[in-house]
């Protein structure tokens, strides 16, 4: 490929925002479920396990062993730093809006550490063996952030959680997702889409197999070559089998109910999903002949959406035989 | 091989919709205990352990080798995660499978798990990528197109799906761990529920569970000491495709074939249906029954789904398929291939309780997932040899 600029490669590659985001439905189980009950109360409790090391927070099973733990065991609202790091420029989400350290908190009476935030002023506040007590948050669910933070102890030790109205036992907790990626479809997969911009669809053909890819990949999933030559394809195809959706779920964007099909173009070797419409969707059938509605020129972007979806063109069926290799 | 490989114990847990009696961990937990105590061991015996789950975004956790550790007494031995996506209760099977064969370790712990409760499966497989339109709708309605494609390729009668959904949920009834318990169900009943991915409607669909299934594998001379029936391991694959290439069978997929090629010629199979006694094969979506049939040349293609239309795969046929319910009746995805390897083991061990197949000696545990592209089976024996 070196030093050899090929004819059908993108102005410019293309990217996109791909987010996904989701909140977990956790259930803790005993354990960790009597821990966060035990927040919600204002109270620190920790395990015993068979050697008689308390951990906090406490886990289902011993780390050393692989026993389930047990005891619980009442342990201090305050503690000696570990270790620590101070964040400068908090992010959304972290414990505390202002500048603050991460530390390392052994609690009286536990042999284990717990992560939490110390609202300390200044990293010249904080030193490894300094004294830290909890600051409850006033209004407590069952979260590890029911403790709003660590303070540095003055002497006086943590103060009182103001109490809360008894409530069921902790079960589960939410746990929300967030992950947003910049999806880049690669030269190939660019040239394609600009291409539909255009109103047209660019195959490439696998010089090996000479089987016809739209959208094209970078190379064969057959040979494992790179493809060859352009092809342009038409957007008139036929339906080689659909799929009636009816079943609404959690980010669903499509109207019920709604028909997409794989649509082998002509002069393609692999069909494209699209919807089906303009068409009752008890009339869609297999073989159906269909061409692309395309969004007029000034509303199409780099998307498969510029496609509106695929409608019938009055031709007779296609004959069963003709695409039953592309099923 | 330096050993045959056998399956000593086996656990399962309580499937239901939702455990939240306990967590991740403690569902993992349940059910390798429940394996340790069927081989007579405990956690100290175990050398290594091998855990499989679905994609990661069906629970949100990315690392479960090293979040469940502890909960499987892993704790300073190896412990590795297995990922094919539907077919990874089957592929993580195998690589435990294969530490034992090569002689690397004399017991292995395998496990895997899904909680459906705490994610959303239609969700995770329905990502809302750029540059397409957001048709795709769960697994139903990718799978959907190609159980049209089968019916119109085989010829089949449409009441061939009913009747594997009430095969299958009557199965589950004789299965103290089978989520679904539907005394209820009927072809009728089927036939009359809704019309989800259309041709695929909601009683001809696998349920969401929460639940674990372990076993535990030792070598010839591990299995020894063995306090219950071992059952052996005469053959083991996977095989993976693309999920697209042009001409593209996705009806019976080549990997799929392929696989079933290698593992019957490693345990000397050449007539399949005549000479194994029950397979439990993954069949989430009632058509996939005749599918596999024919992908795994127990019939000839086309013709799968007159062995369920004549009985042949019900329980007391000739070829029971999923007694134990299958994945229609119980689906944590995650251990649903392993579950299918599991009770394929339970028949030749003669432990399968009220779904145990008469005088079982040779059975089929089988698995698949992504777009139909990743397969794995053993073949299992109650002879060693
Ligand atoms: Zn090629």
């Amino acid at each position: 490929m070196e030093g050899k600029q090929d004819p059908a490669s993108p102005a410019e590659a293309l990217s996109a925002p791909y987010v996904l985001a989701y909140t977990y439905r956790r259930s803790v189980g005993p354990v960790i479920g009597r821990f966060l009950t035990g927040l919600r109360e204002g109270r620190i409790e920790g395990v015993r396990t068979a050697a008689g090391r308390v951990l906090v927070p406490p886990a289902e099973y011993d780390p050393e062993t692989g026993a389930a733990v047990g005891d619980f065991v009442e342990v201090g609202a305050a503690g000696v730093v570990q270790s620590w790091c101070w964040v400068s420029e908090p992010r959304a989400g972290q414990p505390l809006d202002r500048p603050f350290a991460w530390a390392l908190v052994k609690l009286d009476g536990a042999d284990t550490a717990m992560v939490h935030a110390v609202d300390a002023p200044s990293p010249a506040a904080m030193r490894t063996g300094m004294r830290v007590c909890v600051r409850w948050r006033a209004e407590r669910v069952g979260s590890v952030r029911d403790i709003a933070c660590f303070v540095p102890d003055e002497g006086s030790g943590a103060s009182e959680a103001p109490p809360m109205p008894p409530a069921e036992p902790v079960r589960g907790m939410l746990s929300p997702v967030h992950l947003e990626f910049t999806i880049s479809p690669g030269a190939t997969l660019s040239r394609f889409l600009e291409g539909v911009v255009e109103g047209k669809l660019l195959g490439r053909r696998c010089p090996a197999c000479a089987k016809v890819y739209v959208p094209p990949k970078g190379a064969c999933p057959t040979c494992g070559v790179p493809f060859g030559d352009e092809v342009a394809v038409s957007d008139t195809g036929t339906v080689t089998s659909f799929c009636i959706v009816n079943v609404p779920f959690e980010g669903q964007t499509m109207k019920l109910p709604y028909t997409y099909g794989s649509v082998l173009l002509d002069g393609a070797d692999i069909p494209i999903l699209h919807l089906i419409s303009g068409i009752p969707a008890d009339e869609v059938r297999m073989g159906l002949r269909v061409r692309a509605e395309w969004l007029p020129a000034g509303e199409r972007r780099p998307t498969l959406e510029s496609i509106r979806w695929f409608a019938p063109t009055g031709e007779p069926d296609a004959a069963y035989e003709t695409f039953s290799e592309h099923q | 091989m330096k050993t045959r490989c056998a399956v000593i114990g086996v656990g399962q847990t309580r499937y239901a919709a939702r455990r939240d009696d306990l967590s991740l961990a403690g569902l993992v937990r349940e059910a390798a205990l429940r394996a340790l105590e069927d081989a007579g061991l405990s956690w100290g015996d175990v050398d290594a352990v091998v855990i499989g789950k679905a994609p990661d975004f069906f629970e949100g956790v990315a690392m479960p080798e090293a979040f469940l550790a502890d909960a499987l007494g892993a704790v300073g031995k190896p412990m590795m995660r297995v990922h094919t996506a539907g077919s990874v209760g089957g592929s993580t099977a195998i690589v435990a499978a294969h530490l034992i064969e090569s002689g690397v370790h004399e017991r292995v712990l395998t496990v895997a798990f899904e909680k459906q409760s705490e994610s959303d499966a239609m969700w995770a497989l329905s990502p809302k990528y750029p540059f397409v339109p957001p048709l795709v709708a769960g697994a139903g309605g990718f799978f959907a197109p190609i159980v049209r494609s089968y019916m119109r390729r085989a010829g089949a009668p449409v009441e061939v799906g009913a009747m594997v959904a009430v095969k299958d949920r009557l199965a589950a009834l004789k299965n103290p761990y089978a989520h679904l318990q539907m005394a209820d169900i009927s072809v009728a009943k089927v036939q009359a529920s809704p019309m989800l991915w259309d041709p695929i409607r909601y009683l001809e669909t696998c349920p969401s569970s929460d639940g674990a299934c372990a076993m535990v594998l030792a070598s010839e001379r591990a299995a020894q000491g063995a306090p219950r029936a071992p059952a052996w391991v005469r053959g083991m694959a996977v095989r993976s495709e693309p999920a697209q290439f042009a001409g593209r069978n996705q009806v019976s997929p080549r990997a799929g074939r392929d696989c079933a090629a290698d593992v019957y010629a490693q345990a000397g199979i050449t007539r399949p249906r005549e000479q194994i006694d029950v397979a439990e094969l993954y069949v989430p979506f009632t058509w996939f029954e005749p599918m596999w049939l024919e992908n795994l040349g127990f019939a000839d293609e086309n013709e799968g789904w007159r062995m369920t239309l004549d009985g042949t795969t019900a329980l007391g046929g000739a070829l029971p398929i999923n007694p134990s319910g299958g994945v229609l009746s119980t689906n944590p995805i995650g251990a649903s291939g392993m579950i299918r390897f599991a009770e394929a083991a339970q028949q030749v061990r003669g432990l399968a309780g009220a779904h145990q197949v008469d005088g079982a000696r040779t059975a089929v545990g089988h698995a698949y997932g992504g777009a139909s592209q990743f397969f794995a089976m053993w073949v299992v024996s109650s002879e060693h040899a």
